[in-house]
Formats: C-alpha cells, structure tokens, sequence
C-alpha cells in the first residue's frame, strides 16, 4: 500500500541561510496519524510548508499518497493558526467552512450539496448553531474549530493542523481532543505542536524536528519517557534540547 | 429646494452634474474594490500607486506638449503609472523577496517626484493643484464613459468569481492549496484598484482617493458580517458621502475633495464609536 507521506533525504534552506532541515527521513502508513514536535525554530513549520507543497525541497523527495504535494493536494485538508487570519474579517462561520469545497475554475459557485458538507463538518465538531454567527465574534477555541470543519469540508485523506492547541482555553483542549480522537480512525491527522502533553494523548507516532529529524512510536515515548518529558516539562520550555536528547531521539546535535 | 434642482440644471453647471453622475455610476467601484482594499489590507499600495498615477500625469503632458505627441493625454498617463506602480509592488508582495513597506514608500515618493519634475518642465500653464486636490471642472462626457466601462471591468469579474474572491482575501494561503490561481486574482485586484484610482483623480485628487477608496469599506465593515453586504452598504454610502459632500461644496463655496472626505471621515469615526460602545454593552 502507498504510505501517506514518503519524505527521503530531504534538505532545506532559506536563501542564502545555513539549513532548515537536513537529510530528513520519515514515512507514515496509512491509519497511522503523527504528532510533529520540536522548539521554535527548529523547522516545524518550515516542514509544514514542504509537505504542502508551498516551499520547494533544495534535495531529496517528498510524495504524499505516492504523488508531488502540488499534485495530491486535494487529498489534503489544512488548518492553519486562526490567529494568522485578520480577525475583523466580514464572513460567517458557515461561510469559512464552505471554502473547503471551493472549485477552482470558471463560476465557481456553491451547490446545495456543498451547503450540506459543509454543515456536516460543523456539526461533527459540535459548533453547527454557529453557523450564521460572524467568524469575527467567535472564541479562539470556536473559531480553530470552524477552520477544522473547512479543512474536513475538503473530505481529506490527510488532515494537517498546526498548533491546533495554542491560545485555547483548557475546556475547548479537552474537547479538541475528543474530536481528534474520532477523526484519527477515519484520516491520517498529522499535528504540529509545541505542546509535549499533546503527544501521548492521540497520536501513534511523534516526530521530533530540530533540523535533524527522528520518528518515534508513540507507545515506545511513553514506555520509556513518560517520566522524564513530564519531570522535564520545565526543562521543554527552558531547554528544548535537553528533551530531545532524554527522548533518545538523534535529533540532538 | 425648487431653486436648488432649477440651480443645478443650468446650462453653467454641467460640470455639476458630470460630478453627481460620475459619483452615482462610480460608487458600486468604490464599494467593491473599496472593500477588498480595506479587508486584504492594501490601502498603503493603493496610496503608492495614487502617488505614481502623478509620475504618469507629469510624463504624460510633458510629451504631449514637448514631444507633440496628442495621444498621449494626462488619463493615459494616469493609468499607465497608476498600474505599473500597482503591478510592481504586487509582484514585489508575492515573491517576499523585499521588504514590502520599503518598496511601497519607494514607489510612493519617486512616482509624485517624477510627476511634479516632468510639469515643472512642460511648457504652458499646468494645474498641479487639480491633480492633487481633485478640480471636477475637468471633468466631461469621456470619464462618464470611462466610469460605466469600469463597472462592467470590477462588478461582471466579481459576479463570476465571488467565492474564489471570498477565500482569497480571507485565507490567500488556504486558497492556492484548494487550486486557486490567488496571483492572477491578487494582480486584477491590484489593476482594477489603479483604474478605480486613476477614475477618481478628477473628483477628488490624488492626495484624498484613498480616503474616498477606505473610508465607505471601513464604515460599512462597523455593521455587516459577510463580505457581500460590507460590498452592498459600501457603495450606497459611497454614493451619500460623494453627493452630499459635492452639493455641499457648491453651495457653500467649499472645494469639492476635502468636503467629500471630512463628511465620509466624521461618519466613519461616528460609526466607530457606535460599534464600540454597542461590543461593549453586549
């Protein structure tokens, strides 16, 4: 079976920078969803990038269902940082997930069935009497979920969230996490966190990024780590490596 | 009131009247591309390519009157430096190579500068001041035809491309993953804001377009919730804040430009505060 992402030797650099990423190896299988962790800086969100396509490798390959990213891009459904979107911006829960079913091309309007995926996507994350609200007027924690029902409005394969859990109340992570753990049976959902309570919770393997990159099973993590990520939670923020290194990845220089 | 309508269908106002209807056929434009200035945070580009449409003004008559080339006529000037600044610091934006704001204050000064050079080197009288402040004596018969070619340029696009407009201004990265072409949109955009710009020199002057271009959206964005209606509401205000800021500069002998950007500014900042003091009581 073709794995959902095959990245091989895969090197990276801003121009005229030193490198982002070196000599990256990884693949996820299908069923299997992943958590991507590492410390600011490292790469996380650069990696982000060249899975989607939008920034091109220096070297090496990266095939999403067996194609380029540029060319399996309908297969994906993204979520970016709510907070990277103007806030004020005049448009409608509902409005924000229909986007997920947007063609492109010539009249590009909505059909009744659109109107009912998207619904659908709202209901499955629990927020479809938001649907006439404006995006403006949400929650933090409402709008991530409205931006989560845009990317399932695309009827994903892959599902790409970044940082789903920043600047959330406590309530709606508990909630965010009831809702992955539904989604991870039916699509591969690949997280971008900074957060390493995240990573025990829903995910099968943990990808550690900091311009090295080291995959773990997450069942392996917890056996072995468990203990010291937790004692170290201090130490993550403080020394990002130090973590990195107790988790036995080689992604410590 | 009898006096005021007998007043302004003399044959001595035709000017007059040219203003109103242009202000009436242009303000769907406004309202549109006034819009999506305002929400894809352009406003700062248009200004530089307001700025730039002066560099082609001053090029323009230069080589009409030195070089007795009778084509090339202030409007065309006018556009052609108004897009090619646009198109420079539209391209600039989506390659990210520069630094964005440099670009657009470098493009901003040079285009006037170049402007103000070329006119104080045409031989002749020149009316700078018209340009920069708006002179609706200038105004005649063609820019009517130009202003309904412009409606039909931005609303007949936005008609056909609504929803690929919508998710461009709100999530241009989230666009080109779902296969829209987000830089050709972007350069129309940037190409209908110069043309909207060049349309309104005449009314309102260089220096006072973007006023007129921001501040109907930025009213209208106080009360509506989809991107349609900030559209819909922008142009009717468009249309109140023209009219009455141009009946009001006749009959109180006030220029045409300024009247129409302090009424459109005192309503805006009243609606502002209206919309505040309503978040806060909620």
């Amino acid at each position: 079976m073709t794995p959902v992402i095959e990245v091989g030797d895969l090197s990276f650099a801003y121009e005229s920078g030193s490198p982002i990423l070196e000599n990256v190896d990884f693949t996820i299988e299908e069923g299997q969803s992943g958590c991507i962790v590492g410390p600011n800086g490292g790469g996380k969100s650069t990696l982000l990038k060249l899975l989607l396509g939008l920034l091109q490798p220096d070297a090496g390959r990266i095939r999403l269902f067996g194609a380029p990213p540029r060319d399996s891009r309908r297969l994906v459904g993204y979520m970016p940082q709510y907070h990277q979107l103007d806030a004020a911006f005049p448009v409608t829960a509902l409005e924000v997930a229909l986007m997920g079913c947007i063609k492109p091309g010539f009249f590009p309007f909505y059909s009744r069935r659109d109107k009912e995926t998207a619904l659908a996507a709202l209901e499955e994350l629990g927020i479809a009497d938001l649907a006439s609200r404006s995006f403006a007027d949400l929650s933090g924690g409402q709008r991530q979920r409205v931006l989560i029902a845009r990317a399932l409005a695309c009827h994903p394969r892959l599902l790409l969230l970044d940082e789903p859990t920043a600047n959330i109340d406590p309530g709606a992570e508990e909630q965010f996490y009831a809702t992955l753990a539904v989604l991870r049976k039916r699509m591969t959902v690949l997280t971008v966190s900074h957060d390493l309570g995240f990573v025990n919770r829903e995910t099968d393997v943990i990808i550690c990024v900091n311009r090295k990159v080291s995959v773990h099973r997450a069942e392996n993590f917890t056996a072995e780590t468990a203990d010291a990520v937790y004692h170290h939670e201090m130490n993550f923020i403080k020394h990002d490596h130090a973590c990195f290194c107790k988790c036995g990845g080689s992604c410590h220089e | 009131m009898s006096e005021m309508i007998r007043e302004l269908f003399s044959p001595e106002l035709v000017f007059l009247r040219y203003a109103l209807l242009i202000g009436l056929l242009a303000s769907p434009v406004l309202g549109v591309v006034g819009t999506l200035v305002v929400t894809r945070r352009i406003s700062s580009l248009a200004g530089a390519s307001a700025h730039a449409a002066l560099g082609g003004v001053g090029l323009a008559l230069f080589l009409q009157r030195v070089c007795l080339l009778s084509w090339c006529t202030p409007t065309v000037g006018a556009v052609a430096g108004a897009l090619l600044a646009a198109l420079v610091v539209g391209i600039v934006s989506l390659t990210a190579k520069e630094r964005e704001d440099t670009v657009i204050a470098v493009v901003w000064a040079l285009g006037m500068s170049i402007g103000l050079l070329f006119l104080e080197r045409t031989p002749g009288y020149v009316d700078w001041q018209g340009y920069l402040f708006g002179n609706i004596l200038l105004l005649s018969e063609n820019d009517i035809k130009m202003t309904l070619v412009l409606d039909a340029a931005v609303l007949l696009p936005l008609f056909l491309f609504y929803p690929s407009v919508l998710a461009m201004s709100f999530d241009s990265t989230f666009a080109e993953l779902r296969g829209i072409k987000v830089p050709v949109i972007y350069l129309v955009l940037l190409a209908l804001t110069a043309c909207t710009i060049v349309l309104l020199l005449n009314v309102v002057g260089i220096i006072l377009v973007i006023a007129l271009l921001t501040l109907p959206a930025a009213t209208a964005g106080c009360f509506t919730r989809h991107l349609w209606s900030m559209m819909a509401l922008s142009t009717v205000l468009s249309w109140l804040f023209v009219t009455c800021g141009l009946l009001s500069s006749f009959y109180y002998r006030l220029p045409s430009g300024p009247a129409i950007v302090v009424l459109a500014g005192a309503v805006y900042l009243a609606a502002l505060g209206f919309s505040k003091w309503k978040g806060k009581r909620r």
